[in-house]
């Protein structure tokens, strides 16, 4: 029960604390827009409407990524300057139950630039969102937001002593978008690229969402986005003891 | 003598304090790794929407990254100073300004340049893109021409430093604005007529355009108009940024605002 308090709490208060800055509200909507923006024109090309929804709800997720790549792999860092890691990591919740709401809250932010990329093409681009599976969608949507919330808490523990992870989290946002199919058929990559594509959650999701939203059988994409987040989940959770514990020993936990 | 001394030698002093963080760690992943993704990124949408070939893209996306370390760096010339808590000891000195930032200003070209050239280079092997090889010291004119006038536009994002604290805002915005309006991934005819009109004023445009000729094995005569089109936008940028800074200077003062903008 006190976990769960934690997880709520802490999710409630960093959302309030991400919608009230510049570089991940109002940068957070806008910038996924340039790129969405660019994706429709080129698209627009090929005078096919279903072409431009598929282009669309490609773009809406890669709100989501973007919010939480680069703000999940400074977090720690973040923390550091802030001068609260020592706290956090000395209280006798476990560390995870603290990092894991952040990392959910950053990509919930992504669900503004994802309604606004939508918004964006139905009044700029005319593309009509129409929904095969409206339920569905509205499943898919908070379980690709949650897997890409692990994902990106996986991505915070990892870089744990690397100072400057925000860098890797910035360089990291094409690779996904590219990858993970976003606007790419991910037939067109060679062979090696798939099974990458594969254990990425975020994959399964823009999957899910584009079943549910065109047509199709999007259960099990969101079953394997669900279960990749999960695992990421717990990876995460099992890889911070390990560091935590290593930076403890060797007292590099501020790193400086 | 002195305004010499302060162009080159407190120009390359502020480049290394700002970039003095800049390890490898950075370097890589931001000016590296990112511009060969944004490439692939293109290159693929363009190969899903049968747009431009993968050479279009290359060119492009290789020139526009060429802005961003000239808009990031020059934007952090300010709001680097001000978080080092040494602007408004830089602005007290009676050093005259026009080196004191142009000064800045040379660095961060050089810098635009390797990004770029790095970028066209590693792409256009990823891709199996062939550019002539006569074509290729022209090439590396107009990457030079592009990032001066990305400079330019750099130095107006430092001025609004001046004013307003989030620069990363500022550069992240202005980089998007060039991504959409300049060519950079759709032809300018394939965009609506106020957009195209509008990407003639701004950098970028005429030295992607220059830039593509001569891949396609244009001499650099026959582009000469828009490498110096784009020449001269860079140079009305550089004015107007370099009178905005003077002007936000002076109304920082006034309202005691250097600090806390």
């Amino acid at each position: 029960m006190n976990a769960v308090r934690i997880v709520l709490v802490g999710f409630v208060l960093h959302l309030k604390m991400l919608s009230r800055s510049a570089f991940t509200g109002i940068l957070g909507v806008i910038w996924p827009l340039f790129f969405a923006t660019t994706a429709f024109f080129m698209f627009r090309t090929r005078h096919d409407p279903s072409a431009l929804l598929y282009a669309s709800l490609g773009a809406s997720v890669m709100g989501i990524w973007s919010a939480t790549s680069v703000t999940a792999s400074s977090a720690i860092q973040r923390q550091r300057w802030e001068g609260t890691l020592e706290p956090i990591v000395a209280t006798p919740a476990h560390f995870s139950l603290v990092q894991l709401p952040i990392a959910i809250a950053m990509s919930t932010i992504g669900i503004y630039s994802m309604a606004s990329t939508l918004l964006w093409g139905r009044l700029l681009f005319g593309i009509h969102l129409r929904m095969v599976h409206p339920l569905l969608f509205c499943l898919a949507v908070p379980v690709t937001i949650v897997s890409i919330g692990m994902l990106g808490f996986l991505l915070s523990v990892t870089v744990v002593r690397y100072r400057t992870a925000w860098a890797l989290g910035n360089a990291l946002e094409y690779p996904i978008w590219l990858v993970c199919g976003f606007l790419v058929p991910l037939s067109l990559f060679p062979g090696w690229v798939r099974p990458i594509s594969w254990a990425l959650a975020p994959t399964w999701g823009v999957r899910a969402i584009r079943e549910a939203a065109l047509g199709g059988s999007p259960l099990w994409d969101v079953a394997a986005c669900a279960a990749l987040g999960l695992g990421y989940g717990v990876i995460g959770a099992l890889l911070v003891g390990t560091v935590l514990r290593s930076a403890r020993a060797r007292a590099t936990l501020s790193l400086t | 003598m002195s305004s010499i001394r302060i162009f080159f030698v407190g120009g390359l002093t502020s480049y290394r304090a700002l970039f003095g963080w800049l390890s490898p760690w950075i370097l890589i992943p931001t000016f590296c790794v990112a511009p060969l993704f944004q490439i692939l990124l293109f290159a693929y949408i363009g190969r899903t929407t049968h747009l431009e070939s993968d050479k279009f893209y290359v060119v492009g996306n290789a020139l526009q990254y060429a802005s961003l370390p000239c808009l990031f760096a020059m934007a952090q010339t300010i709001d680097g100073e001000r978080y080092q808590k040494t602007l408004s000891v830089i602005l007290a000195t009676p050093a005259p300004r026009l080196p004191l930032f142009l000064g800045r200003s040379l660095p961060v070209i050089a810098n635009g340049i390797l990004v770029s050239a790095f970028a066209f280079t590693v792409g256009a092997l990823l891709l199996g893109v062939h550019v002539p090889t006569g074509s290729l010291g022209s090439l590396a004119l107009v990457i030079a021409v592009t990032a001066f006038a990305c400079t330019g536009l750099g130095l107006v994002n430092a001025a609004v430093g001046l004013r307003f604290r989030d620069t990363a805002v500022s550069s992240n915005l202005f980089f998007g604005f060039l991504l959409v309006f300049c060519g950079v991934n759709v032809p300018l005819h394939n965009l609506p007529g106020w957009m195209s009109t509008l990407a003639q004023g701004v950098p970028l445009t005429h030295g992607i355009e220059a830039a593509r000729k001569l891949a396609d094995g244009s001499s650099l005569g026959d582009v000469r108009r828009l490498v110096a089109a784009e020449a001269f936008i860079g140079l009305i940028y550089a004015t107007v940024g370099y009178g905005c800074i003077r002007l936000m200077e002076r109304v920082s003062r006034q309202r005691a605002a250097l600090e806390v903008a």
